[in-house]
């Protein structure tokens, strides 16, 4: 058992799991807007916001955000077990990417409601 | 033919060199990678190599043949050579001894980690522990496996992490004993492993079924190990 405590969920599963579904968050949503553009030729700024105006929306979008934080977070934590061999550059290029990713994940929260 | 081999001696040389052999083939014979080795060798009596059984079965001569690891008993120079040139490397990713010699130490490590023995509390029966024809099954593909190290020193993951990941060679075995119905030890093995290093930085390249000269598939063992996981979980 090799001890971990900056991974996401200190389990590889749980980690491997959260990646696997957010990948399919995701992929789902990468796969709605582009029928919805495709369906849409002629989009409109109101049908495009009223889209994001619904709530199953908004629901839908905030899921796709914490994946990416998630995505994110498993995978560049693992790229920086890899190649950052120095602990105190790791755990701070790690800090940092937790925070941008908290950054985003507010940012974004402020930008769906803020319609 | 012209036979580019690594060479290091930490004794005499600085840092390691490629040296160059030109070497006549019998007409007509496709050779061995080890045969063409073999004859280097009465040639120059300084290359180093490791090799035993000469016929696939001991794992002592694994070693990088023009960029993919194999066995050099097992790999006709027809398949090795490119352009009529045969480069031969030491496994990547271990330290090396010399020439074509690793230090397998850290291998065999993650080997002794996944406790590479049967454990079963209960009392031994006066005969044998029995096991179905079915159950038996379940060991085929797994059990093959020779050790020569071919497969992790493949493996980015085991490049990056020998300490913490198993690499697939380890997780092979692992398997091989999670899915021993005499083996009753399978909750703390599968406890060992559930960490994001020893079995999850497995990121399924397949390296490792590429290279096993015995045509093995760790890559199915370890998303067998992670199946075991998750039931357990969920």
């Amino acid at each position: 058992m090799v001890t971990q405590i900056t991974s996401f969920g200190r389990s590889g599963l749980y980690d491997w799991m959260m990646q696997r579904v957010s990948a399919l968050v995701l992929s789902l949503y990468t796969v709605f807007i582009i029928g919805y553009l495709l369906l849409n030729p002629d989009l409109t700024y109101d049908q495009w916001s009223g889209l994001f105006a619904a709530t199953w929306m908004r629901i839908f979008s905030l899921m796709v955000l914490l994946s990416i934080g998630i995505h994110s977070w498993i995978g560049l934590w693992s790229i920086s077990t890899d190649y950052i061999k120095a602990t105190g550059l790791r755990f701070f290029f790690q800090s940092l990417c937790g925070f941008v990713m908290f950054v985003y994940v507010v940012w974004g929260v402020q930008v769906l409601w803020g319609l | 033919m012209l036979v580019s081999i690594y060479r290091y001696n930490p004794e005499v040389d600085d840092a390691p060199y490629m040296q160059d052999y030109q070497i006549d083939l019998p007409e007509g014979k496709d050779l061995m990678v080890l045969d063409v080795l073999n004859l280097l060798k009465a040639q120059d009596t300084t290359i180093s190599y490791r090799r035993s059984c000469r016929e696939g079965v001991c794992g002592s001569d694994g070693m990088n043949m023009s960029g993919k690891n194999g066995l050099a008993c097992i790999t006709p120079v027809s398949e090795a050579a490119k352009n009529d040139k045969l480069v031969l490397r030491p496994l990547p990713g271990l330290p090396v001894v010399r020439d074509l010699v690793i230090d397998m130490g850290q291998f065999y490590k993650q080997y002794e980690k996944i406790r590479p023995f049967l454990i079963n509390d209960t009392p031994a029966p006066a005969i044998e522990r029995l096991q179905s024809p079915e159950e038996r099954e379940k060991l085929d593909g797994l059990y093959e496996c020779i050790l020569c190290a071919c497969c992790s020193t493949a493996c980015p993951s085991f490049w990056w992490n020998p300490d913490k990941f198993v690499g697939p060679s380890g997780l092979l075995q692992a398997y091989r004993f999670l899915a021993d119905s005499r083996d009753t030890a399978t909750q703390e093995r599968l406890s060992d492993l559930d960490d994001p290093f020893s079995v999850f930085r497995c990121h399924g390249i397949m390296n490792c079924v590429n290279v096993c000269p015995k045509g093995l598939n760790p890559t199915k063992a370890i998303g067998s190990i992670r199946t075991m996981l998750l039931q357990r979980a969920t």
